[in-house]
C-alpha cells in the first residue's frame, strides 16, 4: 500500500476517522488490480471471453428458433383453408383472412376446374393471384411469370378492349407436362397459344412460362383469377395460408381465421408443421448442449485462472490478516474484487458475445440477430457466481494457514 | 537427468499435474464431442427433414396428364401408363441405394362404396403400409409408415398381405365408419382396420394394400407413381447444371454426389420406362433448411475449439507461473534457458498425449450420449480423428504454455527464488 505517511502519526489517525472503510477497501481494490496488470488483466480477459461466448450461445438459442422458422415458411402453406363439403369460398372469404393474418403470413386463393383442351383431354385449370403465389409457392420453378411478360393485351392497351375479347390471349403459366399435351409444336413460347373450353364457353390462353415443381402443378394450366372467374364463373375453393410465428400463435390464427370464415374448414398443412416441429426441437436440442459445453468449457476456465491468481496473492492475504484483518473482512475483500472483475468481464463480454451473436446472424441466415438485453441479468449473474466461487474457494483454503507459514514462503 | 526431472516433477506434483490435466481432458472432451456433432449433424438434421415427405417421385414416362383436383382422381382408371411393382427393388439397387430411406408406390382407383342401399364414389388409394422386401441378402421395410410419417391411424395399420383398409377421417365421419367396421367397396366386403388422419386428400379416401387396388383395378403388377424418399446433398450450383452438357469426369464427379437431380437421374435410369423428378417443395427447401443448421453448428464448433484452447491455455499458464521458485533454482543451479524450456515442453506434451487420449475417448463417449438424447441413434466417431485430435491438443498445450514458460525462463533467479515476482 503507497499511503502517504508524510503526517504526524496523530494527525493521520484523526484524519482517517472521518474517512468512511469504504474508500479504503476501494483504495485497495484499484491497488491490486493496478499493481499486478498482468496477470489482473488475463483474468480480465478469461471473464471476458467466458461472458462472450455465453452471451453469443445464449443469444443464438434464443433467436435461432425464429430465424429457422422464417426458413421453414419456404415451404409454403401451413394452414389451408377449403369450402365445406368442397363448396366455393365466400367472395369476401379472402378479405378476411388478410385482416386475420396483419401481415403475420401470406394468403392465396386457388379456384381449380377441369376443362378440355382443344382435342377434348381434360385439364386441371387453376386460377390464382400469381403475386401471391409467387411469395407463397417460392420452390415453383418458372421460366416466366406472366405479370413480368407483357401480353398482347398489355401491349394493345384500351384499343383492343373494343375489339373482340374472346380472340385476346390471356396470360397463363403452363406446366411442364401440360405444354407438351396442349401446345406439342416446337415454336416460341408465345406463339403457342391454344384454347380451353368449359361448359361450353373457350378461353384463348396464350402461354407466358413453364411451371415445373414435380408435383401435381406440372398437370395444370394456371392464369389469373379475374380471368378464371370471368371465363367459368368458378368462385375460389381453396385459400392457402403461410402463418408465420411458433405453433401457439399459428393455432391462435387458425381459430381466427375459423371464426372470420365460418364457410370455411381450417386445417393445417400436417406434414409441413410436424416437420417443422421436429426439426426445430432437434436443432434447439443440439444448441442447448453445445451451449452447456462451452459455456462450462469457458466458465472453467475463468475459475482455475481466478484461483491462480488468487493463489498468486497469499502474500497479500497474510500481510492483511497479521495486520489484524478478521476473517469477514478478508473474504469481503476478495469478494468484492471478484465481483467486480466478474461484472466488469459480464459487460464488455456481453457487447462483444452481442456482435459475435449478431455476425452469425448475418452470415449464416442472412438477418440481423436481435441483441436480447434479457439475456444480460443471466449472464451477469453467472459471471458473478463463478468468479464469486474461484474467490472463496482459495481463500477458505487459505483462512487455515497461519499468516506466518505464508509469508516465509511454505 | 533430463528425463528424471521430467519423471519426479510428475511423481512429486501430482496435484498440479491432475489439475492441468483435467484442464486438457475437458478441453479436448469438449472439442471432440463439438467435432463428432458437426460432422454428423447434416445427416440426422437430413433424416429428420424426411418427416415431410418424400422428396423424389418416379412416373411412367408415357404418362398422361394427372387430372386431380383436392384428392379426387378424375382421370379414366386405365388411362395412360403404368409402372412395374416387380422393378420397385430396384429402387435399392442404384449407386445412392444407402441414401434411400424408403418408398412407397400409390396406385389411386376410383371405387363405388355400397352402404345401407347408397352408392357412394370415392378414391382408393394402394399402397405399402410396411412392406418387407427381401433384396439380395437382406431386407428392407417400406412404405408409408416410413415416408409418410404425419399419417396417424386410430386402430391399426392393416397388414400388406392382407385385405383390410384404413379409411381417411372425413369420408368415415360421412360415412359413420368405426375401425373394425365393415365396408362394401367394388362388390368385396372388406373389414376397416383402422380410421386415417392425415390433414391431406388422404382424408377423404380409403387406403389399402397395394395388391388389393391392383385387384379391383384390374391389373396386377400395375403401379401410378412411387414416392422415394432420399437423403441427399444440398443443391448448389454445380448440382443444378445440367448432366447432358458435362464431360465425362465432370459428370462421373456430379452423377456420384447424392444432389437431388443425380438421384433422380439414377431412379430414372435403374426403372424402365420411368421419369423421376424431385419434389421441389421438398427437395429445394430441405437444401435451404439443411444449409443453415450445418452453417449454425459448424461456426458454434469453432466456438467451442476456441472457448477449449483457452481453457486449457490458462491452466498451463497457471500451473507454469506457480513453478516460478523451482525455475529459480534450476537456473541457480546452471541450467540454461533451453534446458528449462524442455523441460517444461516436454512436461506439456506429455499432459497433452494423456489428456488428449482420455479426453477422445470422454468425447466419443458424450457425443454418443448426445446422439442417442437428442437423435435417438448413434453419432459414430471416425477414429481417423484421434491423431488430428491429439497433434490439436499437443499444439494447443504448447502455444498455452510457451508465454508462460518464456517468462518463466527469462526470471531472474535470484528474484524467483525470494518469491518477489
Amino acid at each position: 500500500m503507497s499511503a502517504p505517511i508524510s503526517h504526524p502519526a496523530q494527525d493521520l489517525a484523526a484524519s482517517r476517522a472521518h474517512v468512511p472503510h469504504t474508500s479504503m477497501l476501494l483504495r485497495m481494490l484499484v491497488r491490486a488490480a493496478v499493481l499486478r496488470r498482468g496477470r489482473a488483466a488475463s483474468a480480465l480477459f478469461a471473464m471476458v471471453v467466458a461472458a462472450a461466448v455465453a452471451t453469443a450461445m445464449l443469444n443464438l438459442y434464443v433467436d435461432v428458433q425464429a430465424k429457422l422458422r422464417r426458413e421453414f415458411r419456404n415451404y409454403g402453406a401451413n394452414v389451408i383453408l377449403v369450402g365445406r363439403d368442397g363448396a366455393s369460398l365466400p367472395a369476401d372469404a379472402l378479405a378476411h383472412v388478410d385482416s386475420v393474418l396483419a401481415g403475420h403470413g401470406i394468403a392465396a386463393p386457388f379456384a381449380l376446374l377441369v376443362a378440355r383442351a382443344s382435342d377434348g383431354q381434360p385439364i386441371v385449370v387453376a386460377g390464382v393471384d400469381f403475386e401471391r403465389v409467387r411469395q407463397l409457392d417460392r420452390w415453383w420453378s418458372v421460366s416466366a411469370w406472366p405479370s413480368e411478360v407483357p401480353t398482347l393485351r398489355q401491349a394493345q392497351g384500351k384499343l383492343a378492349r373494343a375489339e373482340n375479347a374472346r380472340e385476346m390471349g390471356h396470360p397463363g403459366l403452363i406446366g411442364v407436362r401440360a405444354m407438351a399435351v396442349v401446345a406439342p409444336k416446337n415454336q416460341a413460347l408465345k406463339d403457342q397459344s391454344f384454347d380451353l373450353s368449359f361448359q361450353g364457353s373457350t378461353l384463348h390462353v396464350e402461354p407466358a412460362g413453364t411451371v415445373q415443381t414435380g408435383a401435381a402443378e406440372d398437370s395444370r394450366i394456371y392464369i389469373s383469377l379475374v380471368d378464371f372467374v370471368a371465363w367459368s364463373g368458378v368462385q375460389p375453393s381453396t385459400i392457402e395460408v403461410a402463418a408465420n410465428g411458433d405453433p401457439e400463435e399459428v393455432a391462435a390464427i387458425m381459430n381466427q381465421l375459423a371464426q372470420a370464415v365460418p364457410a370455411a374448414e381450417v386445417r393445417p398443412v400436417r406434414q409441413i408443421v410436424e416437420g417443422e416441429a421436429r426439426v426445430l426441437g432437434k436443432t434447439r436440442a443440439t444448441l442447448l448442449a453445445a451451449a452447456a459445453l462451452i459455456i462450462l468449457t469457458s466458465a472453467l476456465c475463468v475459475l482455475s485462472t481466478l484461483m491462480g491468481w488468487v493463489f498468486d496473492r497469499r502474500r497479500d492475504f497474510a500481510i492483511m490478516k497479521a495486520l489484524g484483518a478478521s476473517g469477514r473482512l478478508l473474504n469481503g475483500f476478495f469478494a468484492a474484487e471478484a465481483a467486480a472483475l466478474g461484472a466488469t468481464g459480464a459487460l464488455i463480454g456481453f457487447l462483444i458475445g452481442i456482435g459475435i451473436a449478431a455476425w452469425i446472424g448475418r452470415v449464416n441466415f442472412h438477418a440481423s440477430v436481435a441483441p436480447r438485453f434479457s439475456v444480460l441479468p443471466v449472464v451477469l449473474a453467472g459471471s458473478m457466481v463463478v468468479t464469486l466461487l474461484s474467490a472463496i474457494l482459495p481463500i477458505s483454503l487459505l483462512r487455515r494457514v497461519q499468516p506466518a507459514v505464508i509469508l516465509r514462503g511454505e | 537427468m533430463f528425463v528424471r526431472l521430467v519423471y519426479e516433477s510428475f511423481r512429486r506434483q501430482k496435484r498440479r499435474k491432475v489439475l492441468a490435466g483435467a484442464a486438457i481432458t475437458l478441453g479436448v472432451t469438449v472439442a471432440t464431442a463439438m467435432i463428432a456433432v458437426a460432422t454428423d449433424i447434416g445427416d440426422k438434421i437430413n433424416r429428420e427433414l424426411r418427416t415431410i415427405g418424400a422428396n423424389l417421385v418416379v412416373t411412367p414416362q408415357e404418362d398422361s396428364l394427372d387430372v386431380e383436383i383436392g384428392g379426387v382422381n378424375l382421370k379414366p382408371p386405365s388411362d395412360g401408363a403404368f409402372l412395374n411393382e416387380a422393378d420397385l427393388p430396384k429402387i435399392k439397387d442404384i449407386f445412392w441405394r444407402n441414401n434411400i430411406t424408403g418408398f412407397a408406390p400409390m396406385l389411386p382407383v376410383p371405387v363405388a362404396m355400397e352402404r345401407d342401399g347408397k352408392r357412394q364414389d370415392a378414391t382408393l388409394v394402394g399402397t405399402y403400409f410396411a412392406k418387407r422386401i427381401s433384396l439380395g441378402n437382406e431386407d428392407f421395410t417400406t412404405g408409408v409408415r416410413s415416408t409418410h410419417t404425419w399419417w396417424k391411424v386410430s386402430g391399426a395399420w392393416p397388414d400388406d398381405n392382407s385385405r383390410d383398409v384404413l379409411v381417411g377421417e372425413r369420408l368415415a365421419a360421412r360415412l359413420g365408419e368405426k375401425a373394425g367396421d365393415q365396408l362394401v367397396l367394388a362388390g368385396r366386403a372388406l373389414r376397416v382396420s383402422g380410421i386415417l388422419s392425415t390433414g391431406g386428400a388422404e382424408d377423404d379416401q380409403v387406403v389399402a394394400p397395394l395388391a388389393l387396388a391392383q385387384e379391383i383395378l384390374g391389373r396386377p403388377g400395375a403401379v401410378r407413381r412411387v414416392y422415394v424418399s432420399a437423403l441427399t446433398k444440398p443443391e448448389d450450383a454445380f448440382g443444378r447444371r445440367d448432366p447432358k452438357s458435362m464431360s465425362g469426369a465432370i459428370y462421373e464427379r456430379w452423377y456420384c454426389t447424392p444432389y437431388p437431380q443425380a438421384i433422380a437421374l439414377q431412379l430414372g435410369e435403374a426403372i424402365p420406362h420411368s421419369h423421376a423428378e424431385q419434389i421441389r417443395q421438398v427437395a429445394q427447401n430441405e437444401g435451404a433448411v439443411l444449409t443453415r443448421i450445418e452453417g449454425l453448428i459448424f461456426l458454434i464448433t469453432l466456438a467451442a475449439l476456441f472457448a477449449s484452447a483457452l481453457a486449457v491455455s490458462a491452466a498451463m499458464a497457471t500451473a507454469i507461473f506457480e513453478r516460478r521458485a523451482e525455475v529459480g533454482l534450476l537456473k541457480a543451479l546452471g541450467a540454461g534457458k533451453l534446458a528449462v524450456a524442455a523441460v517444461f515442453f516436454a512436461e506439456a506434451l506429455l499432459l497433452a498425449l494423456f489428456g488428449g487420449l482420455i479426453g477422445f475417448g470422454a468425447g466419443a463417449l458424450l457425443a454418443h450420449q448426445i446422439g442417442q438424447s437428442i437423435f435417438n441413434s448413434q453419432i459414430s466417431i471416425q477414429p481417423v480423428l484421434l491423431p488430428v485430435i491429439l497433434a490439436i491438443a499437443v499444439i494447443v498445450t504448447f502455444a498455452g504454455s510457451a508465454a508462460a514458460i518464456r517468462r518463466a525462463v527469462g526470471m531472474d533467479p535470484v528474484f524467483a527464488l525470494r518469491g518477489e515476482l
